[in-house]
């Protein structure tokens, strides 16, 4: 799936940009890009070190065992024979917190950490499992309590009450999440079979 | 808030790592040093996939996606004006924030059109470099149908983000 994403988004991009004549946008985009990936890496470096020293002691001492036991009953419902007191479990539960409260920039390194040990704890073996596509969704769908940036642009652009979006955010998070859910649960379901014998080939 | 919320934490952590008797100090270094190796690992995928994200933007095939989509669009009572919001949101941050910023110029934040761009923005995430990121930093190669579910959300989202404010302002 990386393969054919990468090829058709590189060769659709030099199509289209052809045919839309922005093909030096599209020149500017190929050469900058790599660059702007770099700048994104340094930027994230700092924050993935900083929180994995600080996760290995949260790990070391036992915190991430506490915070794990509140998540324990919603993870029971989300994700699949997961061992809740593994290093993984422990990951998600502080990557999850850290969306909660909308700190993304201590989420993102902690859940690039969480799908390493998935990964791991799963024997993933290059095919990703279900438990990892749960993970994912509740990344990529947004579990922020306070919609703070989009409410600090409404405030600079003269809303009256900036934060009145509050509840339509919250409920249209939770109705989102939980049609991604529903899609996942489904699909886990069904190709449960066709991985079966993915799995039985690898090995 | 959040500005208590981080220092507070990583205070906490490290006192209690103490009264546990934990090596804070070496701990932390190990730690730091495991995720500057993973760090590196993921640069050469962060590199491959920000480069397709970047040409795809900048080639106008968004917009050509979003043309295609407004039948579908008016259908569901969606805002024309925030049809470019919804087509970048899934692809760029960045992008998606220059977009809002834009939509809330040409309309009032108060207006229905604003409010559901202020709740599409947040209500949703960049789907595909979270995907891209979290796929690259791992060996996975075959993502099978993570996408699915993902989009299925982002979709969900920004009907959602329609009725609510229809419920919720009118």
């Amino acid at each position: 799936m990386m393969n054919k994403f990468f090829a058709a988004a590189v060769i659709i991009s030099v199509i289209c940009g052809i045919v839309t004549g922005n093909i030096s946008a599209v020149a500017e985009a190929a050469l900058n890009s790599c660059v702007e990936a770099v700048e994104l890496f340094i930027y994230l470096i700092g924050g993935m070190c900083m929180w994995g020293g600080i996760m290995q002691i949260a790990e070391k001492s036992g915190v991430t065992e506490k915070v794990a036991v509140i998540f324990r009953p919603a993870a029971k419902l989300l994700f699949k024979n997961l061992d809740l007191d593994g290093t993984a479990f422990h990951a998600v539960c502080l990557n999850v917190t850290a969306n909660i409260l909308g700190l993304g920039n201590a989420a993102t390194p902690l859940g690039i950490e969480a799908m390493r040990a998935l990964e791991r704890e799963e024997k993933a073996n290059g095919i990703i499992t279900d438990n990892m596509i749960i993970f994912i969704l509740l990344n990529t769908s947004s579990l922020t309590l306070i919609p703070s940036t989009a409410a600090s642009l409404r405030l600079k652009h003269g809303a009256q009450f900036p934060m009145d979006i509050l509840t339509c955010v919250l409920v249209t998070s939770v109705l989102a999440l939980l049609s991604g859910l529903i899609a996942a649960k489904a699909l886990n379901c069904t190709s449960a079979l066709s991985c079966g014998k993915l799995k039985e080939v690898t090995d | 808030m959040t500005d208590l919320i981080i220092p507070v934490f990583i205070a906490l952590v490290i006192l209690y790592g103490c009264l546990k008797k934990v090596k804070v100090f070496e701990e932390f270094t190990a730690g730091a040093k495991s995720n500057l190796r993973t760090g590196i690992e993921i640069l050469p995928t962060l590199i491959a996939m920000l480069t397709a994200i970047g040409m795809f933007k900048a080639s106008g095939a968004m917009d050509i996606i979003a043309d295609f989509l407004s039948p579908i669009t008016d259908f569901l009572g969606f805002p024309d004006e925030c049809l470019p919001l919804a087509v970048i949101r899934p692809v760029s941050g960045s992008g998606a924030l220059a977009v809002f910023e834009s939509i809330l110029e040409d309309v009032h934040p108060d207006s229905f059109a604003g409010r559901v761009a202020s709740v599409i923005l947040g209500s949703t995430e960049t789907t595909f470099y979270t995907i891209a990121l979290y796929c690259g930093a791992t060996n996975i190669r075959k993502t099978r149908h993570t996408l699915v579910p993902a989009l299925t959300a982002d979709f969900a989202g920004f009907i959602f983000s329609v009725l609510t404010v229809r419920l919720f302002f009118s």
